[in-house]
């Protein structure tokens, strides 16, 4: 069953009801991860409030909304990267492929093999950039041997579409590179691992324009491999590379749809009010 | 709906529904002054229609102008992308009405040279089908009214059900008395123009609901101009 949800509008904080998108609904896609009833509360603060949301498979999905709407919270409960915070409470079902992914006999390390992460400011080990991407497929013994390895690292380059821009140069330091550059070396590093999904909270915030339009035709290839989901501030990031939109106010997931539907005819007043630049 | 954070960006919206208004009030004028040109044989308010076109071609130009500079600036979404796109829609019908009304007015001087001819009740009641149409029209954008503006969509067929019927008596005077041919064939180009108008009227209804509802009027359009296939039976006297 494909049946994607979200919070309905909400009229009655006590009982979020859940909302059939029709659209969603009708596409065949497969669903890569859901979450249900997500509480997260950080001590006694409740930053997300009953979050049910399905993350189609191999599509760009964005999760946007002003700062604090728990846009980012609710990012890094997809890999568990809220487990370290301390204080944190993560309440309600999220899954993989079907298992659940706070499942205590779960090993988080190898969930975040499974889905990687690409964060705001580019972060390259200080390395050399074979040795950044090699990183990964060398903790979790993905190369038998140094062939291999060395295959790996240039396929995901190649995928990262940085191959040609550093071929000559894989001995260098990742810092030398330039700030796309080095946002495309993270990307490498994360696809390294044959992740299944791609997690990029605001990863072009710290580029330029053409150094973001790079990164969005990557992620538009990328996505027929990969299930990414994006958090950005840029509306028109979101309305340009995702297929479905989320978004996220005070803690709730108000409205999730087709990007296409969310930026031309939202359905609820508070989208409509924050994309088109009247609160936020 | 709130302002913008940005406040130049609610002037610049405001800015054309302004201008809009601006232009839709006087298409109105033109139409009623065309009809009025015509049932007076006026030459001079027909020159001063014609003259008055010009005002209306200018707007159309700076509202294409803001519009196109407003989607570049601010890459409007949502409500604000319906409203100036269909702002540059608008903005062609009425320029479009100000054409037809001009192209009435042409016809008052062949009209004025020729006999006199009294029979104007039914153009007059086209015409004014077609004023109060645009009036109302024009209204429901001012108030982002769909209800109204479905009820002006409706209504269209009224229009050209009498447009049919005008164009049968026309050509039955000319018939009777074919001294009349010159007269009527200026005032059945006439009509149909006042008949496009209707058209254009309709245009800008449906614009109007999917400004409000986001989505296009999903019914189809009667097709109530019939003269092209009619048939006409001379009778000999």
């Amino acid at each position: 069953m494909n049946v994607m949800t979200a919070e309905r509008p909400v009229t009655d904080d006590k009982t979020p009801r859940r909302m059939v998108d029709r659209e969603v609904a009708d596409d065949s896609c497969h669903i890569k991860m859901t979450a249900r009833d997500v509480n997260v509360f950080y001590g006694d603060a409740q930053a997300l409030f009953n979050v049910d949301i399905d993350i189609a498979d191999n599509e760009v999905t964005a999760l946007i909304g002003p700062s604090g709407c728990g846009k980012s919270t609710f990012l890094r409960c997809l890999n568990r990267m809220n487990d370290p915070i301390r204080g944190c409470r993560v309440q309600g079902r999220l899954t993989l492929d079907g298992d659940d992914i706070y499942d205590p006999d779960l090993d988080p390390v190898l969930l975040r093999a499974r889905i990687g992460m690409v964060f705001q400011k580019p972060n390259p080990f200080p390395k050399s950039i074979f040795d950044n991407v090699a990183y990964g497929p060398r903790i979790h013994g993905l190369a038998s041997d140094k062939a291999e390895l060395g295959e790996i690292v240039t396929m995901s380059l190649e995928k990262a579409g940085l191959l040609n821009e550093v071929k000559d140069r894989l001995d260098q330091p990742g810092t030398s590179l330039s700030g796309g550059q080095q946002q495309r070396l993270c990307i490498a590093r994360a696809i390294a691992i044959r992740p299944e999904v791609i997690l990029m909270d605001e990863p072009c915030s710290s580029l330029d324009p053409v150094a973001t339009a790079r990164i969005e035709r990557l992620m538009d290839e990328l996505s027929e491999d990969y299930t990414i989901v994006i958090v950005t501030h840029s509306m028109q990031q979101a309305a340009r590379v995702s297929k479905r939109t989320a978004f996220f106010h005070l803690g709730k997931l108000v409205e999730f749809g087709g990007t296409d539907q969310i930026f031309t005819n939202p359905k609820d007043q508070r989208t409509q009010d924050y994309i088109t630049g009247r609160f936020g | 709906m709130g302002e913008h954070i940005v406040k130049t960006y609610d002037e610049e919206l405001s800015g054309l529904r302004t201008r809009l208004a601006h232009m839709g009030g006087l298409a109105e004028e033109q139409l009623a002054a065309a009809m009025n040109g015509l049932n007076g044989r006026d030459t001079a308010l027909a020159r001063n229609i014609i003259d008055s076109d010009e005002k209306i071609d200018e707007l159309e130009r700076e509202i294409e102008e803001k519009a196109i500079l407003v989607l570049a600036k601010r890459q409007p979404v949502a409500g604000d992308l319906r409203e100036i796109v269909v702002a540059l829609r608008l903005a062609m019908d009425l320029e479009r009405i100000g054409d037809f009304a001009k192209n009435i007015a042409k016809r008052t001087f062949a009209i004025a040279e020729e006999r006199p001819f009294r029979e104007f009740g039914s153009l007059n009641r086209i015409g004014r089908l077609a004023l109060e149409q645009l009036k109302n029209v024009l209204d429901a954008y001012a108030r982002k009214d769909a209800e109204k503006a479905l009820s002006v969509w409706h209504a269209d067929e009224e229009l050209d059900s009498l447009y049919n019927s005008l164009f049968r008596e026309l050509l039955t005077y000319m018939m009777g008395d074919p001294r009349t041919i010159g007269t009527c064939t200026h005032l059945l180009f006439g009509a149909k123009n006042i008949e496009r108008i209707g058209d254009h009227t309709t245009n800008i209804a449906e614009n109007i609901y999917f400004l409000v509802h986001g989505e296009a009027l999903d019914v189809k359009r009667p097709k109530g101009d019939t003269t092209s296939v009619a048939h006409i039976d001379y009778v000999e006297k």
